[in-house]
């Protein structure tokens, strides 16, 4: 492996890492709202944050631009504060692979969560635990296999991200070339020696992931 | 000590409405299934609002649809056993009994633990998880987790149902017992006869969401109010 294709390895690798720890968060977070919570409009938020799965990337990307561009609505804000702006950096691609990841988590956790017993979770309740300590100590830890598999999963796809990621990263050499964008720009420049190592690592590496995720979810994926 | 409760709740076209009051002892709820026992529980012990109503025990107000006040099961401390046990299949033995005993003292707390494992027989299944250990033992780990932190009365859902008949007697003066050690009104929901017999102080029959008649067993028996009744407690 030459230097450019380790440090888009390297960069891939960082990327999906950095938001698959967003994603953990963040994901189980709102699937728990979404699992245990009744509220108005409760759907509505199940779509928006499931519309990344389905939207093709580039217009999750297009969206991202419209928030988070030097002239987007809140990135227009941290560009007046700071002079500072997310596009074409590697953040970007990280917020880039947390959103079009985060719905995996969202959906596979918060299937699992629905699936607790709730007369465990109202035992927990009768013995003086509140809803904070239940969903820790009781909702979360019957829940882990359906979290490990959604996060392997948005693990994975984070490591495959392209179409938003290169709306809103770029594909600068050296910078924000992950492997995707990088086996696009070999394939284009008719490297494909180059571009034939990438795609057996990222074919490799998915299949492992998808792999673990199976093993996790109890009926596979 | 007592409990009072006068209770309306609308569930799925289903109404209950029952009102009725015990002291410290030892209350059978019984009837055919889906007469509103499991849910009278349920709402004892906050898991479930009623409609209207108000429960009270020993002069502490649960719950007051006049007053707005709710008490959310936390506040309640009241011990329940469920039909399925409720166990946490990933905490051992140890760790479910310690897991009622919320707010106490770490000192008092493995000292009470480990009194209950030795009082229940117990002793030896510390570590293992509730799918390592037999039925029996684990309605002992059940009850010990309900009764950790002296909860002011116990609920009983049905809790020896799953149990084949030897078992059923044992558990009963188990359940004789802890009545003795810890004097606390108990309230028991079953639908077996020889339970509702050899167990109540006071048997409370349901009959459509509704109370159908109060007593002991010899006073129901003896004059049952209803064919109903009749056909309930000669079965």
């Amino acid at each position: 492996m030459d230097n450019s294709t380790l440090f888009s390895l390297r960069l891939s690798l960082q990327i999906a890492s950095v938001a698959t720890v967003f994603v953990v968060i963040i994901g189980v977070f709102i699937a728990y709202i979404l699992a245990r919570k009744e509220f108005k409009g409760k759907e509505l938020l199940d779509i928006l944050f499931t519309l990344p799965l389905v939207l093709p990337p580039t217009v999750t990307g297009y969206y991202l631009i419209i928030l988070f561009g030097r002239n987007g609505y809140i990135g227009n804000v941290i560009y007046e504060w700071t002079g500072w702006t997310i596009m074409f950096t590697w953040y970007a691609a990280v917020l880039a692979s947390f959103v079009v990841a985060l719905p995996l988590t969202i959906k596979i956790a918060r299937a699992a969560i629905e699936s607790v017993d709730k007369t465990l979770i109202n035992a927990s309740y009768t013995l003086g635990h509140s809803e904070f300590d239940t969903a820790l100590k009781v909702i979360l830890p019957l829940a882990k296999k359906g979290i490990i598999a959604g996060a392997v999963l948005s693990f994975a796809r984070a490591i495959g991200e392209f179409g938003a990621t290169l709306m809103l990263a770029g594909n600068i050499p050296g910078r924000t070339d992950t492997m995707p964008l990088a086996i696009y720009s070999h394939a284009a420049g008719g490297e494909w020696g180059k571009a034939n190592v990438m795609v057996v690592i990222l074919t490799v590496m998915s299949g492992i992931f998808l792999y673990i995720a199976n093993k996790y979810s109890k009926r596979g994926i | 000590m007592s409990l009072m409760l006068k209770i309306d709740k609308k569930v799925n076209g289903f109404l209950l409405d029952v009102s009725w009051e015990i002291g410290n002892e030892m209350a059978v709820l019984f009837g055919y299934s889906g007469a509103g026992k499991s849910l009278t529980l349920q709402m004892i012990a906050g898991l479930m609002e009623p409609n209207r109503g108000i429960i009270r025990l020993n002069g502490e107000v649960f719950y007051d649809s006049s007053g707005s006040i709710n008490l959310s099961p936390q506040e309640r401390s009241i011990g329940y056993v469920f039909q399925d046990l409720a166990l946490f299949p990933h905490m051992t033995v140890k760790g479910n009994i310690l897991y009622g005993a919320k707010g106490m003292d770490k000192n008092i707390r493995m000292q009470k633990c480990a009194e209950l494992i030795n009082a229940f027989g117990l002793k030896g299944l510390e570590d293992m998880l509730p799918s390592e250990i037999s039925g029996g033992q684990k309605q002992r780990v059940a009850f010990a987790r309900a009764l950790i932190r002296r909860p002011k009365m116990l609920l009983l859902d049905e809790p020896f149902s799953a149990l084949d008949a030897p078992l059923r007697i044992e558990m009963r003066n188990f359940l004789k017992d802890i009545r003795a050690e810890f004097n606390i009104p108990v309230v028991l929901v079953t639908h077996d006869l020889i339970e509702a017999q050899t167990l109540a102080d006071k048997l409370i029959i349901y009959s459509g969401g509704k109370i159908a008649q109060i007593g002991t067993f010899d006073e129901i028996t003896g004059n049952p109010t209803t064919d109903e009744v009749k056909r309930l407690v000669h079965t």
